[in-house]
């Protein structure tokens, strides 16, 4: 009975692990149709800044805003020199950012080598609550409570702020939108800074879980994608709803059906492509 | 000029084995050979018919599989390499179903899905496929009792195969199916107007494309003699559909040279340069830069740039 | 970082490569010792600690081995069987070399083997897959660390009579690598009186290993048999879980690596392991190896630098054996299999006929000394061999160690 508990649990606590690393992902690409390829690699070389951070004297939580910060800056970069003149390439986009990976993992090799790395728990949220016969760490409590807060600003500022607006109006058709006076190209650099920024936070705030390694990138980038496709690109809500989702399947999968082990992420995801391309809350048609 | 090139190239092919320097060198050109074959086969959908698919490798590891599995089994070599290629087709018609209720990052996510869950199998069915421990295949075939152990023989063996795809490819695109393709590719909804089954006319490429992918699991199964479930990776997708997009997609050059590019990196690179990884990423970032149609358009483009400025200048001198 | 390790200067273009066949060469011509192992991608931090070991070896020795210079050529596979293949062929064919030390993963050794010995060329690797020395054994083939299981049956021993563990969860990856170690587990202690009740295989790739730490039930241990980054993440994980008060874990010897003690905390202090190499082993040549490679590298060794570092006095030892010539590849590899030192810095090992090493065994503990963690040894089993306490025939009669590997009673 135990273990049914605690894997509901941690289906939320991955969940919102999950919609950290998914929420920048979706609204690049539900703005800017761009699949972001390096969205796996940001998050790696967060948390590896977070690392350094770490190392250099500064706490916990001012180096995963440094983290945050780095990865915004280089998704500035990247945004406004390589990939705006791709607009509406898909393919050009593809290899972009399949290349973009390669050279950050070879350089997160070099710097950082080979080593894992495991970084402590911040202080204040070590410990386990005791859940029927197991115990659960806080900090992975911790976790849904600041993606919920961060969902909830996205939110605020989606559905309240004039920038939210403009997100939506280009969401919803971007041409249009410039048409109607949007300054579309400087909003697509604040949103890849601000899904940068998101994914390298996520990996700082993730690594006290999973620790930081060469490989994480390709490990956490087909998750994103899943979250993505299940939930519908472009929608806060179905970031949100396929992050938790993923982090069901992610965990009972695996007890209820140990053979199919590996598939058991892809399957629901093909159910939903299949039947429903656009995902569950998704706003257009892939 | 053309034919002259052409020729050219047909005949440096043709006497590789006795220029090259070394065995070691022939077998890195039957291996870009393969790769090239399987990215010919990818392009039919990403190039000419604008279906990017990020499964193929298991449609490639499905034909390499099939053929170790069999020839293990006592199956003789052509029996093997035709249960092979068909068993392949029809996991390309199973793809082609799936995937082809979407377009887009649909398609793309739905090919990707089936090539993991592929990979899964090989990775876990150990009865059938031994796991990560992989297959080893003994022999190589003997066609017309010919035998291809020594790497120039394989070799030409290979680029005969080889030159049947570029030919295969070649006349697809001339044909009026292929014109059909690239109009799906580009006025889906105006094909629909004119009356063609758009839907069957993607059915019917995915198969065609299969088909040649599995060409090229077979050749690469006799080529290594080992199969694994590494064939069959999300990364091995990937760097397929980087070849063909680096090299020039929806065009009939480009994805050899892509092959080209990519194999001459991880092989030979490799050896003088120790972050080749990092080189081969940032190349891929600078043909975007540089030639975003891809290295074979690119080039084509710089040449005719360079052709007309010399013409210009030849034309202003002889005033 | 640049390395200045591969001899790829003297190798300009392929002119060289191009003489068909070297005609007699003079014994002043150095030796060339080839290294697969991988440089890029997951696999790489194995790789890395490979050259390191090889490399401070022959600086050691001053790339002088019974009176011969060596080259050491090194060629970085990328981690998949296809890229080991490849490589192999340009050590061999492209580069001579002479002998060849590595690869690293098991699948790449699976996918070379043939060629290995259709090319005739002796091959040290540290490569854990048991049947390359059982029962598709290849004569040219070399292992000086151990197979997958060999450790682990005495790990078996340990936990069931001094332990005294009675029922064992295993949890591997679900890979060969973790199947083979298990079932070595498995057999021994179950033969000691214990009893594995649960088995659990999360994929290879897997970020969070709670949903199957949830699984752990009716158990009073648990063994792992992690490689590679998992086991940081797997005991943290485990810890975080509040998992390890409840049940003592043990491990294999990737799971407890030296060279991954750096990057542990707390959480695995009082883990218990078993592996052929420990830093804390006081031989004369394991002190002066820690401390060539503090000095060069500034890392405490594991198990992969010492592997290639023990295959380079093996090399050494067999080349003097037959006077520094490498043109007789048939005697190089007899001279191999026939290797028997007492003063390494895994202690004394020679090699059983089927080329796999008998040597010591240390179960360790890792405690903290100083600040710092170390896995302390805490007893040793003498002169193992890959078939443990078994009788060989009946052994390889019987399958190699699978996913639903039962105990068989032999």
């Amino acid at each position: 009975m135990s273990q049914w508990v605690v894997l509901a649990v941690n289906s939320f606590s991955f969940g919102g692990l999950l919609f950290l690393l998914s929420a920048g992902f979706s609204l690049i690409f539900g703005l800017m149709r761009i699949p972001n390829l390096t969205h796996g690699s940001l998050f790696m070389l967060g948390a590896y800044i977070g690392v350094t951070g770490l190392r250099l004297g500064l706490d916990f939580w001012s180096a995963a805003l440094l983290s945050g910060l780095a990865m915004a800056a280089l998704g500035g970069v990247i945004e406004r020199f390589l990939l705006r003149r791709l607009q509406g390439q898909e393919l050009p986009q593809v290899l972009m950012t399949l290349g973009l990976s390669f050279i950050i993992a070879d350089l997160c090799l070099m710097e950082w080598t080979g080593d894992p790395i495991s970084v402590s728990t911040p202080g204040a949220l070590r410990g386990v609550v005791p859940l029927l016969g197991f115990v659960f760490p806080i900090y992975r409590l911790a976790i849904v409570l600041i993606a919920v807060v961060i969902a909830a600003a996205l939110w605020l500022m989606l559905d309240w702020t004039r920038l939210g607006a403009m997100i939506r109006a280009g969401v919803d058709d971007a041409p249009i939108a410039r048409v109607m006076g949007v300054p579309v190209s400087r909003l697509f650099t604040t949103v890849f800074c601000l899904g940068a920024g998101l994914a390298g936070f996520a990996g700082m705030l993730g690594a006290p879980i999973l620790s930081v390694y060469p490989g994480l990138d390709a490990e956490m980038l087909p998750l994103a994608l899943i979250v993505v496709i299940l939930g519908g690109s472009g929608s806060l809500l179905g970031a949100l709803v396929g992050s938790f989702v993923v982090g069901v399947l992610y965990n009972f999968g695996p007890a209820l059906f140990p053979e199919l082990a590996y598939v058991v992420l892809f399957l629901p995801m093909l159910l939903v492509l299949v039947l429903r391309p656009q995902g569950l809350f998704g706003r257009q048609s892939l | 000029m053309r034919r002259a090139a052409l020729a050219l190239a047909i005949i440096a092919l043709v006497t590789l084995p006795y220029w090259i320097g070394g065995s070691y060198y022939i077998n890195i050109a039957s291996q870009i050979l393969i790769w090239a074959v399987f990215a010919l086969g990818l392009n039919v959908l990403v190039g000419y018919g604008g279906l990017v698919s990020l499964g193929h490798a298991g449609l490639f590891g499905t034909a390499g599989y099939a053929a170790a599995w069999l020839v293990a089994a006592g199956v003789g070599q052509l029996a093997s390499g035709v249960g092979a290629i068909g068993l392949t087709v029809l996991m390309s018609a199973l793809f082609a179903v799936l995937a082809l209720r979407a377009t887009g990052i649909g398609f793309l996510m739905i090919t990707l899905a089936l090539g993991q869950i592929l990979w899964g199998i090989a990775y876990r069915w150990i009865s059938l496929t031994n796991g990560d421990n992989g297959i080893n295949v003994s022999a190589r075939p003997m066609p017309l009792g010919l035998s291809l152990a020594t790497p120039s023989a394989f070799y030409i063996a290979t680029l005969m195969v080889f030159g049947l795809a570029v030919a295969a490819m070649a006349s697809f695109v001339a044909s009026p199916f292929g014109a059909c393709l690239r109009g799906t590719r580009d006025q889906a909804r105006r094909m629909t107007a004119l009356g063609y089954d758009v839907w069957l006319i993607r059915f019917l490429a995915f198969l065609f494309s299969g088909f040649w992918t599995g060409i090229a699991g077979l050749l690469f199964c006799y080529y290594d003699q080992f199969v694994s479930p590494h064939l069959l990776t999300l990364s091995s997708s990937a760097e397929v559909l980087l070849m063909v997009i680096s090299g020039g997609s929806g065009t009939l050059l480009g994805p050899i040279a892509g092959a080209t590019l990519v194999v001459a990196m991880k092989t030979v690179a490799s050896a003088y340069i120790e972050r080749w990884n990092l080189v081969l990423g940032a190349i891929f970032v600078a043909i975007i830069m540089l030639m975003p149609e891809g290295l074979v358009p690119g080039s084509q483009r710089l040449w005719r740039w360079a052709r007309r400025g010399r013409d210009l200048a030849a034309a202003a001198t002889s005033r | 970082m640049a390395s200045s390790l591969s001899r790829r200067g003297f190798l300009v273009g392929t002119g060289l490569a191009a003489l068909p066949f070297a005609p007699a060469i003079a014994q002043s011509e150095p030796a060339r010792i080839g290294l697969l192992t991988v440089k890029t991608g997951p696999l790489a931090q194995g790789g890395i600690q490979m050259e390191q070991g090889l490399t401070l070896f022959l600086k050691d020795r001053n790339n002088t081995l019974a009176g011969r210079k060596i080259e050491l050529v090194s060629a970085d596979t990328g981690g998949n069987p296809a890229g080991a293949k490849t490589k192999a062929q340009e050590l061999v064919e492209r580069d001579k070399v002479d002998v060849i030390v590595g690869p690293l993963a098991a699948f790449e050794l699976l996918a070379i083997s043939d060629y290995i010995a259709e090319a005739k060329v002796p091959m040290l690797s540290l490569a854990a897959a048991d049947d390359m020395t059982q029962r598709k054994p290849n004569p040219w083939f070399v292992r000086s660390s151990a197979t997958s299981s060999q450790c682990c049956h005495a790990l078996g021993d340990f936990a069931a009579k001094e332990m005294k563990l009675q029922a064992v969860a295993e949890i591997a990856e679900d890979f060969a690598f973790g199947y083979e170690q298990a079932g070595g587990f498995l057999r021994a202690f179950e033969d000691a009186g214990g009893k594995v009740v649960q088995k659990i295989w999360p994929p290879l790739a897997t970020a969070d290993y709670t949903p199957y730490l949830a699984q752990l039930s009716g158990i009073d241990g648990v063994w792992n048999g992690f490689a590679g980054s998992n086991p940081v993440k797997f005991n943290k994980q485990y810890a975080d879980m509040g998992l390890k008060e409840k049940y003592p874990v043990v491990g294999g010897w990737t799971a407890y690596d030296d060279a991954l003690l750096k990057s542990f905390g707390d959480e695995a202090v009082g883990a218990v392991s078993a592996s052929w190499y420990s830093t804390e082993l006081d031989t004369p040549s394991n002190k002066k190896f820690i401390a060539g490679m503090q000095r060069d590298y500034q890392t405490l060794p594991g198990g992969y630098a010492a592997g290639t570092y023990i295959n380079g006095m093996c090399i050494e030892a067999a080349l003097e054996k037959i006077g520094g010539k490498t043109d007789n590849k048939q005697a190089l590899i007899d001279a191999l299999r026939g290797v028997s030192l007492t003063d390494t810095p895994r202690g004394p090992l020679r090699f059983d006929h089927l080329g796999n090493v008998v040597g010591n065994v240390f179960i360790r503990k890792i405690e903290r000394k100083d600040g710092k963690l170390v896995n302390s040894i805490i007893k040793t089993y003498a002169d193992v061999g890959q078939f443990w306490t078994y009788d060989e025939t009946k052994y390889l009669a019987a399958p190699v160690y699978t996913r639903d590997a039962a105990p068989a009673k032999l």
